[in-house]
């Protein structure tokens, strides 16, 4: 017989182990798969050759790679600085109890819940030189559309838009739940205080949702690193290569030339650059921190 | 010269009416407390004088200069507010000196005056640490000093004690009263508590139902009440209000006759009562003495024995069902469910009309 103690000692079990076997069976055995295979020629129908740091050494030389690595890089300054400025400032025109500010957080938000086909393919109707909005409206204005999709220079801006366009949802509800942690009776004594609008904004308000915006600029970091299907759909990377994101590379190594285990090294390498990004953006953040 | 002066404020949220046409004028340096029940519109009345709620009609005026339409910051006065409102992140001293350097005062000024308030209210140590790792009293005093440091025409206190237990709460009724001391200025206390509002203020303003009800000295309040509802929360426990009936009699004070026929001599003045209208007789329960049930001036029976130590209260059922509350001796022997007498002294009754209004004995000569 069994003592309702033990029983007690795996009831905290049988609740978190379905959860438990899940994130095993598919992220960690797939993350150790992935580090396994990264090491071996491989390709899709299992063959496998043990080949060392080979791919490792051959991506560190690869200008492709170099490439895909800087246009993510570009992507996420030109992404994630405006959006988060953005859905701060959507969160505060938005931090009131009126009826209007509610439907308007609907539809700032409803952006977020498309798929990232239906985003394409509204930007692309936006972008197209031929006959998407903008180039009608630059042609309303008397001058020559321009080449969002296929002007090198323009490609990597025209998918920061788009993102921005579909991700604000998120971090603005983030920050509006910030905003509505702080309590009223500071913004009070702030008025009292004689603080100006800038004043309490940068001294009450911007010090409140402290974490709220690490969080959000380390979320969006991780995120836009992995940016894929935007890029994918829009512009397929090109023109030659120079809007292909990192995760476009991989997709192209592993299911075009299906070269699967320079793919997974490219991969372990996202990786790192990721976990690297973010924990210098904590340490930078947390340095400073007073302690509580 | 007055200091503040309210001119007929008024105040409705929607179709709900907080404040109907409230009007004040207080001394320079005098320290009011606004007292009343919950939703009474006291804090709303100080938060409108604040600027934090505008008024839908009425004048403000401090010192002689209009302030109703200024915002918050220009009006010259300092509030604490009741969960003390401090600003997280910063540390105390810059949460004393936010205000002043909002207001371009001189760096070394606003140093002095942060530790002058620092010093008198023994914060010096705590100036570098963040509000989070103060204690309730110590918040509570960061939220004076940067009151104080303001210098204001106007101290306004919102429930400033209600947030302490009870021997804090003490210690910070001293504080605020040597606060009174220190400063050149009015202050003005919002407090549900009448034992705060008695031992604090100059005068004390009593609101109920969206008005004020009377605006008097603690003493005056506590032995003349306008009315019976201040005569009902003021004081406590609260006072006895017994239906009573004028006796036609040939004196100059009224005689009344309560519900189970015993019958009171008053010192209020009859020619000033209502003819033939219902009246209720206010007993404080110091005027009311326990004696042997046939030596009273009536009987009733014992429903609830408080032992205070100094002295006993003593609640009692007169035989037509009305609730008397009594005082007797600290070793008093009565227990519950003893019959006694009662003793009322009707030198000492108040009479209510009945539009409730108070008339009170006259003084003895």
């Amino acid at each position: 017989m069994r003592t309702p103690g033990s029983w007690r000692r795996f009831e905290g079990y049988a609740f978190v182990g379905p959860f438990l076997l899940l994130y095993i069976f598919i992220l960690v055995y797939p993350l150790i798969l992935g580090i396994g295979i990264s090491f071996h020629r491989a390709d899709l129908f299992g063959a496998r050759q043990w080949v060392g740091t080979e791919n490792y050494a051959r991506l560190l030389a690869d200008p492709v790679f170099h490439q895909s690595v800087g246009n993510s890089l570009k992507l996420v300054l030109l992404i994630v600085p405006p959006l988060t400025i953005i859905a701060l400032a959507l969160a505060l025109a938005l931090n009131r109890p009126t009826k209007t500010a509610a439907v308007f957080r609907g539809i700032f938000f409803s952006s977020s819940v498309l798929s990232v086909t239906i985003v394409t393919l509204i930007w692309r109707f936006v972008l197209t030189p031929d006959a998407g909005l903008v180039a009608k409206a630059m042609q309303a204005l008397g001058r020559d559309p321009i080449p969002f999709l296929s002007d090198p220079n323009l490609t990597i801006p025209a998918l920061a838009i788009t993102t921005i366009w579909w991700c604000i949802g998120l971090p603005m509800m983030l920050f509006l739940a910030g905003l509505q942690q702080i309590p009223g009776d500071i913004y009070e004594a702030a008025s009292l205080d004689k603080a100006s609008r800038w004043t309490t904004f940068r001294r009450i308000t911007l010090p409140s949702i402290r974490r709220t915006l690490i969080l959000v600029v380390m979320l969006q970091t991780a995120a836009q690193l992995q940016l894929f299907g935007q890029a994918q759909l829009l512009t397929a990377g090109g023109p030659s290569g120079t809007s292909r994101p990192i995760v476009l590379y991989i997709y192209e190594v592993a299911f075009g030339r299906w070269e699967l285990g320079y793919a997974a090294a490219a991969a372990e390498l996202l990786f790192l650059i990721v976990l690297a990004v973010t924990l210098i953006q904590y340490w930078a953040v947390t340095r400073r921190e007073p302690e509580r | 010269m007055p200091s503040l002066e309210l001119h007929d404020i008024r105040k409705a949220y929607g179709d709900t009416l907080v404040l109907d046409g409230v009007s004040l004028t207080m001394e320079a340096c005098e320290f009011v407390a606004f007292l009343g029940p919950s939703g009474s519109g006291k804090s709303t009345l100080l938060r409108i004088i604040a600027g934090l709620e505008t008024p839908d009609g009425g004048e403000i005026l401090l010192d002689g200069r209009r302030i109703d339409q200024l915002p918050p910051g220009e009006r010259d006065v300092a509030m604490v507010f009741q969960h003390y409102a401090l600003y997280p992140h910063m540390s105390v001293r810059e949460n004393m000196s936010f205000g002043l350097r909002n207001a371009r005062v001189a760096r070394e000024e606003i140093e002095a005056r942060v530790a002058q308030a620092a010093h008198v209210l023994e914060i010096e140590e705590e100036l570098d640490k963040k509000p989070g790792q103060l204690s309730g009293g110590q918040r509570q005093r960061v939220a004076i000093g940067r009151a104080i440091v303001k210098q204001p025409k106007l101290f306004l206190l919102d429930e400033p004690l209600s947030n302490l237990d009870a021997a804090l709460r003490l210690r910070t009724r001293v504080e605020i009263a040597q606060l009174r001391q220190r400063v050149d200025a009015a202050l003005i206390m919002v407090t549900h508590d009448q034992a705060e509002a008695m031992t604090l203020a100059d005068r004390i303003v009593v609101m109920n139902d969206r008005r004020i009800q009377q605006v008097g000295p603690p003493m005056e309040i506590y032995a003349r009440p306008a009315n019976s509802f201040v005569a009902r929360f003021v004081g406590s426990p609260a006072m006895t209000l017994a239906s009573a009936v004028l006796l036609p009699g040939d004196g100059s004070f009224a005689r009344v006759r309560l519900g189970d026929g015993a019958e009171v001599e008053t010192r209020v003045v009859a020619s000033g009562l209502p003819a033939d209208a219902p009246l209720h007789l206010g007993l404080r329960p110091e005027n009311v003495t326990v004696t042997a049930p046939e030596a009273g001036t009536t009987k009733a029976k014992v429903e609830l024995v408080e032992r205070l130590g100094d002295r006993t209260l003593i609640y009692a059922r007169l035989a037509d069902g009305l609730e008397v509350t009594a005082q007797d001796e600290g070793d008093s022997r009565i227990r519950l469910g003893d019959e006694i007498g009662l003793r009322i002294d009707g030198g000492a009754a108040h009479l209510f009309g009945p539009d409730g209004a108070g008339h009170h004995a006259e003084p003895a000569a």
